[in-house]
């Protein structure tokens, strides 16, 4: 193993090695203990990540095995990294982030119980995550996609005791498990057809696959990728939260909120992201995998940024809102423009994070507040926090020269460029949603910390963040003051990128950074004709003052400035006006109901109905106590013939021996 | 002939220390626990050399031990095992251990008994891993009833008397088909009861279709396919939870053993013809049985259920006829073993100090006993099939097999995915999370460190399974592709 190889390995072990320190020994070690062994293997595997992506840069793709997971049939099952310029920006991305939220998580959890439990699932989840993206082969990823639910699972349900985040754990997984059941027969599919389950020879055989049909219906004929795309999407449907399963996301915020901003936001839920574009060989060849990913896209990024506009809980706008984006990025990948998703993707996990960790910030500061209703000016009180969020939903309304414009805007152009069916519906939907995106940032900037003061007495009986540990009644009186500096300095350092990491647009998307981690289809070339516009950053935020998008943003803020600063008394006049467009957004569509009548309790009662008609009335009660009875009905017949009498029995005798006699002599 | 024959100890070593405690009373209750957790150890000791020694290049039998034993009719104590069989005889002893331990307070009264019961059934079903002579599989399968018989009827609960004649009576009439259908082998292979002659025996279709008919109901009962399941659930709920363990661990796997060993090699052509109504029965498990188990409000029936479905897993792997079906069959048989028990040995644990099985008499036990939460997690998400558990591992290749035998089989396969998840998790929410929903639980004492080293032991087990398997296939890649080819070959 070269000492490259090794270095590999210790970006994913690290953050383990951390995990098992301070879940298993978190009593030994103490609460002090847990973070810094913690931070210290997350810091390792940053500094390793940043290592790999300056040798990636250099030319250096590795991929290779582990070990042998598995051997079946012909068939070797690997446990094996795959090192690319896709997964090398992950791996950066997703252990800068990480350790942002650790270091915050100090301040955010100080006075939780489950201090170290929280820092071993974080770290836990960052193994997790890193063996997701540095996977070479499906199994691996699949592996690292269950795991990473698993302790998202735990992580919602952290404060278990609370019915609402046992019930939305629970949904969170089932929700998922739904998706990941496609993802399976995808993965299966795979394995069927191409006999391997290895990235480099599946993608190399797809070519010669493309015009593959197989009939899962007898006699409509599919095309194999198309099937198998589409099974893969699924799964990215559900872990990237694309409508029609997105229901789970806004639920989990019912997690602590440094997991908002990790998993929920910047890292996990773009797994499908990331998926989609590392299978970028396969949907390529598949023109209907490319349409329905455009379509479920592009309804997610407009309708969920709807319900964001509605919402008082800051958390549940910030998840909202980052449903929506998630939609862009999904758009981005089916118009083919896989590097300006996985762009995106990188923008939104900086500002996001900021923005969940700067509600976060306000959270802790109005001890376990979340409702908007009674925040309001507190940008006095908390300057970092402001800016720092100010930045964020700078960038999540898509405005230059912040981050979030160059992502957003290339997704649009990309889209506009398009020409796989659907395309034309999912331009009008992200155009529309480029609106809604900058009323809901700015409604939330200027409901939290301009205004009226509206916190107060009242703070603390409307908390849905609050834990057993902050029922101390510390600083109830005074004004709510600035949060620590574990609190404020990764919100400063999340805010850099989320501002400067747009710049790089050049690079990535121009400069051919993906290199060959992605494949686009020559009928695919709207990246390249948005190359040929291309003339710089500067030039492209000239170039936007005279584009539409540019103008819907800056109306959606200005929009929301008139509504919460200028006429604050009006939303609650045209909410009583459109009260019925409202209850729609408040009913979130009427998904949840739905779900909870129909699946929730359709399957309980079906399960229900086969155990008692099934296994109890027609098994046990007719089959098997029925041969009970039969027999003991026979035997009853049985018993009549013994009774005991003599001349019964010599003359029952007598007749046996006339018919043997009979039948005996009519033989012969 | 092996130099020592290891086979007959795993077998006897337990049973001659049953028959030891037996001389003890229950005043002698410490000296016979320990006893008895000697002679479970020595019994694991004892199998652990047929790993160690196991060629895994061959699929011929191993460890061969054969002697006359009623000579007249041709029976041999013939023993031996092959990659098939040879995990079954470790898990075994490896379980009988655990359960030794499991029963080490709970069980107060006639202690002796107890535990000679388990440890002569551990050698017994040894036996029927190891027996190569039909009529000596024949006897061993027969007499492990009647420990577990006894085992539900002394030690189990209110109901145990109607569960023990119901789950004698259901396995006993299927087994005796069986036994008409070894005499007509015997009949045909001019009088050999070695099953491996059998495998080699040329058969009509008409014989091979009642023949698999009559090895169907002894096996399928004792899996237990739908419909011939409702014992099982029964069973479990009044067993105690040793008994449950190794109920669901090693008896189960009984009848998936045997139709792996007698069903498809000696009737390949109608296992081929048959094999659509098998899967059709498989996948009634899955999805028919995944769905019951959500509706189920006792811990027991709802694992036992759970059960029923995962060996759906075990019957669909075999009858697709792939490597990917029949190896990941047979692992799902392995981490089966360790994560029912593993399951059963949980609800023992909250058993014995709550007394009850209702999961609504529960709620919040993470409050109280957090390392038991902790641990038990894992095995719920093991029982999910979750990656990098030893759950996943057997249904994932049968997932891969099936669809590759046909799309919907796969994906009905695959519905337990969610349905798997659905049930665990949501017993384990009502159970395990929540406040602290009763003064009982508040009462609750987290696991001691006997509890904690035997589901510590199954803990390391699924994981170490489900994220390195690849030691356990390595054992059985020969004998599972040297089946696969004989059952390619028509007998017709």
């Amino acid at each position: 193993m070269t000492s490259m190889q090794q270095l590999y390995l210790l970006v994913p072990m690290a953050p383990l090695a951390g995990a098992l320190v301070a879940g298993l020994a978190g009593r030994v070690v103490g609460r002090a203990g847990a973070h810094w062994v913690t931070i210290i293997g997350v810091t390792i595997s940053f500094l390793a990540s940043v290592v790999v992506f300056l040798d990636v840069m250099n030319g250096n793709v590795f991929n290779g095995s582990v070990y042998t997971w598995l051997t079946s049939g012909a068939t070797r099952f690997e446990i094996g990294f795959l090192i690319d310029r896709l997964s090398v920006l992950m791996m950066v991305v997703v252990t800068f982030v990480s350790l942002m939220v650790h270091i915050y998580t100090i301040g955010y959890m100080a006075d939780d119980p489950g201090y170290q439990r929280f820092f071993s699932y974080i770290s836990l989840f960052t193994f997790s995550m890193l063996m997701l993206v540095m996977s070479n082969n499906f199994v691996q990823l699949f592996f690292g996609w269950e795991a990473v639910g698993v302790v998202s699972y735990l992580l919602i349900g952290f404060w278990y005791t609370r019915p609402t985040a046992i019930y939305a754990n629970l949904k969170a997984f089932l929700v998922n498990r739904v998706g990941d059941f496609g993802f399976l027969l995808g993965i299966g599919l795979v394995l069927a057809h191409f006999g391997t389950l290895d990235y480099a020879s599946v993608f190399s055989h797809a070519p010669g696959m493309a015009q593959t049909t197989i009939e899962i219906f007898p006699g409509s004929p599919w095309l194999l990728i198309s099937v198998i795309c589409i099974c893969l999407f699924i799964g990215a449907m559900g872990k990237s939260a694309q409508f029609p399963l997105h229901v789970w996301l806004p639920d989990s915020m019912e997690g602590p909120t440094p997991i908002s901003a990790l998993i929920h936001a910047a890292t996990m839920v773009t797994a499908g992201i990331f998926m989609v574009s590392r299978m970028s060989p396969l949907f390529e060849l598949s023109e209907a995998a490319l349409s329905f990913v455009l379509v479920i896209g592009g309804i997610t990024a407009f309708f969920m940024a709807l319900i964001a506009v509605v919402q008082y809980d800051i958390k549940r706008v910030i998840a909202y809102s980052t449903l929506s984006q998630l939609g862009y990025m999904t758009v981005a990948l089916g118009a083919s423009a896989y590097s300006v998703g996985m762009f995106h993707l990188m923008t939104h996990a900086f500002f996001k994070a900021v923005l969940f960790l700067g509600a976060g910030s306000v959270i802790i500061a109005l001890h376990h507040e979340q409702d908007m209703r009674k925040m309001g000016g507190l940008r006095k009180y908390m300057p970092i926090t402001y800016f720092t969020m100010l930045i964020g939903a700078l960038a999540n309304a898509g405005l230059p020269p912040f981050a979030g414009f160059f992502s957003k805007d290339s997704i649009i152009e990309a889209v506009h460029l398009s020409h796989t069916p659907g395309a034309g519906f999912a331009h009008l939907m992200v155009l529309m949603g480029v609106f809604v995106g900058g009323l809901y940032s700015f409604r939330l900037i200027f409901y939290a910390f301009h205004g009226k003061e509206r916190f107060g007495a009242h703070a603390r009986d409307h908390g849905h963040d609050s834990h057993a540990a902050a029922h101390d009644e510390h600083g109830h009186s005074h004004a709510p003051h600035e949060t620590p500096a574990v609190v404020t300095v990764p919100l400063i350092l999340l805010a850099i990128p989320s501002i400067a990491a747009g710049w790089f647009i050049g690079t990535i998307l121009y400069g051919g950074y993906f290199g060959s981690a992605i494949y686009i289809s020559p009928a695919h070339e709207g990246l390249a004709e948005m190359a040929k516009e291309f003339h710089g950053v500067i030039g492209m935020m000239l170039h936007a003052v005279t584009t539409l998008p540019f103008w819907f943003a800056l109306s959606g803020a200005v929009t929301a400035w008139y509504l919460y600063i200028v006429n604050p008394e009006l939303p609650g006049v045209l909410r009583q006006k459109f009260s019925f467009v409202v209850n729609i957004l408040m009913e979130k569509y009427g998904f949840d109901r739905f779900n909870d009548w129909f699946f929730a309790g359709g399957v309980r009662a079906i399960g229900g109905g086969l155990w008692k008609f099934g296994d109890v009335t027609i098994i046990d009660g007719f089959m098997v106590n029925g041969s009970a009875r039969l027999v003991g009905w026979i035997s009853g017949l049985v018993r009549l013939a013994q009774s005991g009498y003599i001349y019964h029995y010599a003359f029952t005798m007598i007749i046996g021996v006339f018919v043997l006699l009979t039948l005996w002599f009519g033989q012969v | 002939m092996n130099s020592t024959p290891w086979l007959s100890l795993t077998i006897w070593i337990p049973i001659l220390f049953g028959m030891f405690v037996l001389m003890f009373s229950d005043r002698n209750a410490p000296l016979v626990r320990r006893i008895s957790l000697v002679g479970a150890l020595i019994g694991l000791a004892v199998s652990l050399p047929l790993y160690a020694g196991f060629n895994a290049q061959t699929s011929a039998m191993q460890f061969v031990e054969l002697t006359p034993w009623i000579p007249r009719f041709n029976i041999r104590y013939n023993l031996g095992v092959d990659g098939i069989s040879v995990l079954f005889i470790l898990l075994n002893s490896f379980i009988t251990v655990l359960v030794v331990l499991a029963g080490w307070e709970s069980i107060q009264k006639r202690v002796a008994q107890y535990m000679a019961a388990f440890l002569i059934m551990s050698g017994l079903l040894n036996g029927v891993f190891a027996a190569m002579d039909a009529m000596l599989f024949y006897v061993f399968f027969e007499a492990t009833l009647i420990p577990m018989y006894l085992v539900i009827g002394v030690w189990g609960g209110p109901n145990r008397v109607y569960t023990a004649v119901k789950f004698f009576l259901y396995t006993l009439l299927g087994s005796l088909l069986m036994l008409v259908a070894f005499l007509y082998l015997y009949d045909k292979s001019g009088g050999s009861f070695s099953i491996l002659d059998w495998h080699k025996l040329p058969l009509a279709m008409t014989p091979q279709i009642l023949l698999f008919v009559a090895f169907f109901l002894a096996f399928a009962v004792k899996v237990p396919m739908w419909p011939v399941h409702t014992w099982l659930p029964d069973a479990h709920v009044e067993a105690p939870t040793g008994g449950s363990g190794v109920l669901a661990a090693i008896l189960l796997k009984l009848g998936a053993y045997g139709f792996i060993r007698f069903s498809l090699p000696i009737l390949p052509d109608a296992s081929h013809a048959l094999s659509g109504f098998m899967i059709t029965l498989s996948l009634i498990a899955v999805v028919y049985i995944g769905l019951v188990a959500i509706a189920q409000t006792d811990m027991k029936k709802l694992i036992a259920y759970s059960s029923i479905a995962h060996m759906g897993f075990v019957t669909l792997g075999f009858f697709i006829f792939n490597a990917y079906g029949v190896e990941g069959a047979l692992i799902q048989m392995v981490s089966h073993g360790f994560v029912s028990a593993a399951m059963f040995l949980c609800v023992g644990v909250m058993y014995d100090r709550m007394h009850s099985r209702n999961i609504a008499d529960y709620g919040g036990v993470v409050n109280t006993m957090p390392k038991f939460a902790a641990l038990m997690m894992l095995f719920a998400l093991a029982n999910s099939g979750l990656p990098a558990t030893s759950g996943f591992v057997g249904e994932f290749m049968v997932i891969m097999g099936a669809l590759k035998h046909n799309f919907w089989i796969g994906f009905l396969a695959a519905t337990t995915l969610i349905f798997g998840a659905a049930y665990t998790l949501w017993m384990y929410k009502r159970v395990i999370f929540g406040a602290v929903a009763n003064d009982h639980v508040a009462k609750l004492k987290d696991i001691g460190a006997r509890e904690f080293l035997v589901l510590i032991a199954l803990a390391l087990a699924v994981l170490g399974m489900g994220l390195y398997p690849q030691p356990f296939t390595e054992v059985m890649h020969t004998s599972v592709n040297g089946l696969l080819q004989h059952l390619a070959v028509s007998k017709l």
